[in-house]
C-alpha cells in the first residue's frame, strides 16, 4: 500500500480544489447542527434532520429569511456527533471555528449536550439544545439555550391539572424513591399540590424501591386514604403493573403520569388499563391543531412518518434561533453577531412555537406551557389541554 | 368510618396482599429446598429457571393465543402442564449438562454451588442475547374480577395464587413422605453411598427431584406473570435470592420450612411497606430473618443433624 500514499496528498488536494465552492458569505444564514446522525440513537438524529430539512426548504422557496429589510437563504450544516460526548465537543468546534455558523442547534441528549454546550459558551457561539433536560446543560452559560422543559416544571402543571380539571383537593403520590427523576418529580408535585390546597392536601405519599414488582401495601394505603387522584411519575415499564394493581385493590380514581410514560411501548405492555389515564408531555401529535397539525400534516406528508417529540422540538428550536437573528439583526461580523443573537435569545418573549408558547429566560430555560395528554381509547397520547405554570 | 374499622380493613387487606406476595417466595423455596435436601447443593440458578418459567409461560400462552380462537381458560389450562414440562427439561438439563459431570469427577459441593450462580447468570443473559432488553407484557388469560367483602378487595387471581401455593406444598408434602420416590429421595438425603446398593439410580432420584423443583418453578412463574404482568430478564434474581432465604430461616431441606418461610418473608416484607416508609422493608424484613437464625440456626422447622430431607 506504500506505493500509493503519495496519492493521499493528491486526492486531498482535488478534493480541496474541486470541492464546492463556499457560497458566498453576504446573502446566507449559516446554522450547525450537532445531532446523533450515528451511534445509538440514530432516530433522533434523522427526526432533527428531517425538521430541520423541512423549516429551511419551506424558508428558502419561499425566497428566504427577512432580516432587517434584506432576505437571506438558510444554509444548515449538520454534523454528526456518533452519539458521543467526544465527538459532540468536536463538531461543536468544527462547527464554531470551521464553518462558522451564527447559531448551533443540538445536540439533543443531555450526554452529549452538557459537554457540547462547554464547547459553545467557551467559544461564545449560541447553542439551543432541544431536548437535553438535564439541568446542567444551560447551567452557568450564558450562550445556551434549551427548547424543552425541564423535568420539575412538571410537578406545578400536574398539580395545576389535577386542580383545574378533577377539583381535586386531595392527592396521593406513589413514586420510586431509590431514582432521580420520579423522586424529583414526586417532591415537586407534592410542594405545588400543598402550595395550593394546604399542607395536608397530600394524603398518601408512598415510596418503592427500583425492581420492585408488588405495590399491594402501598396501593392499600393510598385507596384507604380517601385520594381523589393518584400521582405515578415513573417509567412506562413500571406504570403497568401500578396501574393493573391499583385497579385489583379497588382504586377507580384517575392516575396522572409523568413524561416518561411515553418512553417507550406503554400500551404494548398495559393494554386496556392506562385507557382514560392523562400525563404530561412536550407535545402530542394526537389532536393537534393550527400551526401544529399543519407541520404534523406536511411532515407526516414528506417522511412517511409521524414525528416525534424531536422533531417538534426541534422545529421549535430553529425558529427561535431565526428568531432571534431577525431581532438582533446581522452585521456581517460573525462574533459580534454571535452575541447579539444571544443577547436577543435570552429576551426573547412569548414565540409561539408548535410545542406550546415560550419566553426565555437569560439563564437559558424557557418557560412554556406543557401539554397534557390523555390516554384515549384506542391508546392514542391525545392532546387534552394546555397547561401553563 | 370509625378508625378502628379502616385499621381492620387494613390489616386484612394486606394480609391477603402478603398471601399473595408470599405464594411466590414459597413455590420458589420449595425448589431450594428440594434441591438442597437431597444433594445439599444449594441450586442458585433456581431463581433463574423460574424466570424461564415466567418467559416459557409468555411464549406458549402468546402461541395458543394466536393459533387458534381458543378462550382464555383453556389457553391458561394448556399453558400450565406445558410450561411445567418444558421448564423441567431446562432444569434437568442443567443438572445434566452442569452438575452431574461435576458430581462425577468427586468434586467439592463449593464447585457445584458456584457452577449453579454460573449457570443462573448464564440463563440470565443468554435471554438478554437472545429476546433483548426491552420487557414483554403477559397477555391476560383469565379476566381480572374484583370482588369486595366490605373494604377489602379480592381478585380471583390473587385466590388462585394462594391456593396453588397451600396445594403445591401438600402435593410435595405427599410425594417425599407418602411415595416410594420420595422414600428413595430421603434415603439419598441420608446416605448416598448405600442407596445404590439397595438397587436403587441416584441419578433417577436426582432427575426427579430436579423435575419436581423446576416444574413448581415454572408454575411461580407463570402464576407471577399473570399477577404481574411485565416480564424481563432479570426477574428472576432478586426473587430467587430472597426465596433462598426464605427457605434458609424455614430450615432448608425441610418442606414446610420452605413454605412457612416463604410467607414469613412476604408477610414481613408486606406489613413494613404497608406500615412504615418502604425504604425499611428489606430492612427490617432480613433483621427480623436474621434475628430467626440467630435465635435457631438450624431455622423454624429444621433440625440439626448432618443431613435432612
Amino acid at each position: 500500500m506504500k506505493r500509493y500514499a503519495w496519492l493521499i496528498p493528491v486526492l486531498l488536494l482535488a478534493l480541496i480544489g474541486f470541492g464546492p465552492p463556499l457560497a458566498a458569505a453576504e446573502d446566507v444564514i449559516k446554522i450547525g447542527f450537532n445531532i446523533e446522525l450515528t451511534g445509538d440513537i440514530p432516530d433522533v438524529g434523522e427526526a432533527s434532520k428531517n425538521a430541520a430539512e423541512y423549516l429551511k426548504n419551506q424558508i428558502n422557496n419561499a425566497g428566504g429569511f427577512d432580516v432587517g429589510g434584506k432576505k437571506y437563504k438558510l444554509q444548515f450544516i449538520y454534523e454528526d456527533n456518533e452519539a458521543k460526548a467526544e465527538s459532540a465537543v468536536s463538531a461543536a468546534q468544527k462547527l464554531i471555528t470551521q464553518d462558522e455558523v451564527l447559531a448551533i442547534v443540538g445536540p439533543q441528549a443531555s450526554k452529549q449536550a452538557v459537554p457540547a454546550g462547554e464547547a459553545a459558551n467557551n467559544l461564545e457561539t449560541p447553542m439551543i439544545s432541544p431536548w437535553s433536560t438535564n439541568p446542567n446543560t444551560t447551567k452557568d452559560r450564558p450562550y445556551v439555550f434549551r427548547g424543552c422543559f425541564l423535568d420539575p416544571f412538571q410537578g406545578p402543571v400536574v398539580a395545576k391539572f389535577v386542580t383545574e380539571e378533577f377539583k381535586a383537593k386531595k392527592a396521593a403520590v406513589l413514586y420510586d424513591i431509590a431514582s432521580d427523576y420520579p423522586k424529583g418529580l414526586a417532591e415537586f408535585f407534592k410542594a405545588a399540590f400543598e402550595q395550593m390546597h394546604g399542607a395536608g392536601s397530600i394524603v398518601a405519599f408512598e415510596t418503592f424501591t427500583t425492581k420492585d414488582k408488588d405495590f399491594s401495601a402501598q396501593l392499600t394505603k393510598i385507596v384507604a386514604s380517601g385520594a381523589e387522584i393518584l400521582f405515578v411519575p415513573q417509567y412506562y415499564n413500571e406504570v403497568p403493573m401500578i396501574i393493573k394493581q391499583a385497579k385489583q385493590l379497588g382504586w377507580t380514581k384517575p392516575i396522572m403520569g409523568a413524561d416518561a410514560w411515553a418512553g417507550g411501548d406503554l400500551m404494548g405492555l398495559c393494554g386496556d388499563d392506562c385507557k382514560g389515564h392523562f400525563f404530561p408531555a412536550h407535545y402530542s401529535n394526537v389532536g393537534a391543531k393550527g400551526e401544529t397539525k399543519q407541520f404534523i400534516d406536511n411532515y407526516t406528508e414528506l417522511y412517511k412518518k409521524t414525528p416525534d417529540d424531536v422533531a417538534a422540538l426541534t422545529y421549535d428550536a430553529i425558529g427561535v434561533v431565526l428568531a432571534a437573528i431577525k431581532q438582533a439583526g446581522l452585521t456581517g461580523k460573525v462574533k459580534k453577531d454571535r452575541t447579539a443573537i444571544m443577547e436577543a435569545m435570552g429576551k426573547l418573549k412569548d414565540y409561539p412555537g408548535i410545542t406550546g408558547t415560550m419566553t426565555f429566560k437569560p439563564d437559558g430555560d424557557p418557560i412554556k406551557c406543557a401539554v397534557v395528554v390523555k390516554i384515549n381509547n384506542e391508546g392514542k397520547f391525545e392532546f387534552y389541554k394546555s397547561v401553563c405554570p | 368510618m370509625p378508625w378502628g374499622g379502616a385499621l381492620l380493613a387494613s390489616i386484612l387487606q394486606n394480609t391477603l396482599n402478603a398471601l399473595q406476595w408470599g405464594s411466590f417466595y414459597s413455590l420458589i423455596a420449595l425448589g431450594y429446598c428440594l434441591v438442597y435436601g437431597v444433594l445439599l447443593l444449594i441450586n442458585f440458578a433456581h431463581g433463574d429457571v423460574y424466570m424461564v418459567g415466567a418467559y416459557i409461560a409468555f411464549f406458549v400462552a402468546t402461541f395458543l393465543l394466536a393459533s387458534g380462537g381458543l378462550p382464555g381458560w383453556v389457553v391458561l389450562a394448556v399453558t400450565v402442564p406445558i410450561t411445567m414440562v418444558l421448564t423441567a427439561a431446562v432444569g434437568v438439563t442443567l443438572e445434566r449438562v452442569a452438575y452431574r459431570p461435576l458430581r462425577r469427577k468427586g468434586a467439592h459441593r463449593l464447585y457445584v454451588v458456584v457452577t449453579a450462580l454460573m449457570c443462573g447468570i448464564i440463563l440470565e443473559n443468554g435471554n438478554l442475547a437472545l429476546l433483548g432488553a426491552a420487557s414483554r407484557a403477559f397477555p391476560e388469560l383469565v379476566t381480572t374480577t374484583v370482588f369486595s367483602l366490605g373494604d377489602v378487595k379480592l381478585t380471583n387471581l390473587k385466590v388462585a395464587v394462594i391456593v396453588v401455593a397451600i396445594g403445591s406444598f401438600l402435593i410435595l408434602e405427599t410425594i417425599v413422605s407418602r411415595t416410594k420416590i420420595g422414600m428413595a429421595m430421603r434415603a439419598l438425603s441420608y446416605d448416598r453411598f448405600a442407596l445404590p446398593l439397595m438397587g436403587i439410580p441416584p441419578d433417577t432420584v436426582i432427575v426427579f427431584t430436579f423435575v419436581l423443583g423446576s416444574s413448581f418453578a415454572a408454575l411461580a412463574g407463570l402464576l407471577f406473570a399473570m399477577s404481574y404482568p411485565v416480564l424481563d430478564p432479570y426477574m428472576g434474581a432478586m426473587v430467587g435470592w430472597k426465596a433462598f432465604i426464605a427457605a434458609v430461616v424455614g430450615g432448608i431441606g425441610e418442606i414446610r420450612g420452605a413454605f412457612a418461610g416463604g410467607f414469613l418473608l412476604g408477610f414481613v416484607e408486606i406489613m413494613v411497606a404497608a406500615f412504615l416508609p418502604s425504604t425499611f422493608r428489606d430492612l427490617i424484613a432480613f433483621t427480623i430473618l436474621l434475628f430467626i437464625l440467630w435465635m435457631k440456626p438450624t431455622g423454624l422447622f429444621g433440625v440439626a443433624r448432618f443431613q435432612k430431607i
